[in-house]
């Protein structure tokens, strides 16, 4: 436990320490919401959706997730580049417990991030149903963030070094956060739009959050949070076990 | 177990290993007496680093036994593993966390009691003079300053075996010797056995009590200064390992991870 407990406060400092990156992880999904909260607005209304911010907010703090998340997976490259991974393959510890360790740090801090936006929001018209939804809303983001910080892992292992980041991004990330429901309603789509959507583990995150905040949702949380959990845990076990069978260079 | 084995704390027989058609490390022979400063030689891509991997669990033998501390690496990693300390080629050292939490870390990993810990970590910070920078930030450390951690945060957990990846590699004079010193003192007063690496002849030929020589794979020659020089008829280190390896300039060690890299993707 002692294990897991260290390199889970290991991600945190370096998380803390390095102020430019989380202020620019923040910064991101801000102009978003001011860029396409206010921008679309007024037609999102016009259209009959309602308060467009209202809709948009868990779709945003669910792409913090979804960044963070990865990103801190993927760092594990920086991990294997500095060397700092031999460190701890030769110590008298499992595998299991580093990566675990690991991967909650990278959930923790990117919860915290999902949090931290869900608090500006408030100051820019963002109503959710209850302040008390808050705590179910941070169960969610928990579920969401392992699920990404799993998969972050399960790419890195695969990656050799940071050149094959931009594809991700291209290829993974950024489809996974437009087709996911987070700036869209997914009810009147066309049909491939709507298979894609369906089968992206996103999806179901921001389904879930955009329930416990603001009461709406397209599934029924009966069905979007087994799911959620089902996957994060899938990720996070597949990213681990990836993790364990690293050759060292 | 370790009592018949006497005192040879590493033992390693018919060691292979392949990397796909490639023959890095090619049935080798060689074993280190309890205590004994070992230097591994050889040029570029000659098999040392594969070598010490295998020896320290993190890569498994294609064929052959190895016995370190009486340890099977390949079957009793955890055992093996809390018997050596080890200074890699490339530092291993968190960047972002400061010299104190980088030992904290270790400690932590190899299980140390927490007073214990603060005690070794005080301890070892003084002698590589590190202790006034303890709460400094690693990045900021230069090469010299990196090493010495790393070689004080391998002792922490007190190993019996300490390895050691050619530990002086682009460092000055001065800081080459104090470590040297240091260890040295370690290998007296704690019976710590060292096996390392080096491009240095003359630093092999002043620490080492035994040396062996490996060449695309194969060990040519292992004994004494004395008896190197005797075998291959010259007075120097330098000359006997050049007569024994030859003056062709060898491929970088680049291709050899390359090659690792590409047996990695399958």
């Amino acid at each position: 436990m002692m294990i897991v407990y260290i390199l889970w406060i290991r991600q945190l400092k370096r998380f803390v320490r390095n102020r430019s990156r989380m202020i620019a992880s923040l910064a991101n999904p801000l102009f978003m919401l001011v860029a396409f909260g206010f921008g679309f607005g007024p037609i999102f209304e016009r259209a009959g959706g309602g308060d467009y911010i209202n809709f948009l907010t868990p779709g945003i703090i669910s792409q913090t997730l979804l960044f963070t998340g990865i990103f801190t997976g993927i760092e594990l490259i920086w991990d294997r580049q500095f060397g700092f991974l031999k460190e701890t393959f030769v110590a008298p510890v499992s595998r299991w417990q580093i990566i675990i360790g690991r991967t909650l740090g990278g959930a923790t801090i990117a919860v915290f991030q999902g949090l931290l936006i869900l608090l500006i929001t408030l100051f820019i018209g963002f109503n959710p149903v209850s302040y008390f939804a808050i705590l179910p809303a941070l169960l969610i983001m928990l579920l969401t963030a392992s699920l990404f910080a799993g998969l972050g892992t399960a790419i890195a292992t695969m990656l050799d070094d940071h050149q094959g980041f931009q594809l991700v991004m291209n290829f993974l990330i950024l489809p996974m956060f437009f087709l996911s429901g987070a700036l869209f309603p997914l009810d009147d789509l066309p049909g491939f739009i709507k298979v894609i959507s369906y089968i992206n583990p996103m999806t179901y995150g921001v389904d879930a959050l955009r329930y416990v905040l603001i009461g709406q949702s397209h599934f029924s949380i009966m069905l979007s949070v087994p799911i959620l959990l089902t996957l994060s845990f899938a990720t996070v076990s597949v990213g681990s076990y990836l993790f364990t069978k690293i050759e060292v260079k | 177990m370790q009592k018949n084995q006497d005192s040879k704390i590493i033992e390693v027989k018919n060691l292979t290993k392949k990397f796909g058609d490639f023959v890095a490390v090619d049935k080798i022979n060689f074993s280190v007496k309890k205590g004994e400063i070992f230097a591994f030689l050889g040029p570029n891509g000659a098999g040392k680093s594969t070598t010490i991997k295998m020896l320290t669990t993190l890569i498994k033998p294609t064929t052959g036994e190895m016995s370190v501390n009486g340890f099977n690496p390949v079957s009793e990693q955890y055992d093996t593993r809390k018997s050596f300390g080890i200074v890699f080629q490339d530092p291993s050292l968190d960047e972002e966390l400061t010299a104190l939490e980088n030992m904290n870390l270790h400690g932590v990993l190899y299980g140390i009691k927490s007073d214990l810990r603060e005690k070794r970590m005080k301890e070892l910070l003084s002698i590589v003079e590190l202790w006034d920078r303890k709460d400094d930030f690693v990045k900021n450390f230069s090469g010299g300053m990196k090493r010495r951690l790393e070689i004080a945060r391998g002792l922490l957990h007190h190993p019996k075996i300490f390895f050691l990846d050619e530990p002086t590699l682009g460092l000055d004079p001065q800081t080459r010797n104090k470590i040297w010193d240091y260890i040295k003192k370690l290998n007296v007063a704690e019976q710590t056995t060292i096996f390392f690496t080096t491009h240095y002849m003359e630093e092999a030929a002043r620490v080492a009590q035994k040396i062996a020589v490996i060449d695309k794979g194969k060990i040519i020659s292992c004994g004494t200064l004395e008896e190197l020089q005797s075998q291959t008829s010259t007075t120097s280190l330098e000359d006997a390992f050049l007569k024994l390896t030859g003056y062709d300039i060898r491929e970088e060690q680049a291709s050899s991870i390359d090659r690792m890299r590409q047996r990695r993707k399958k």
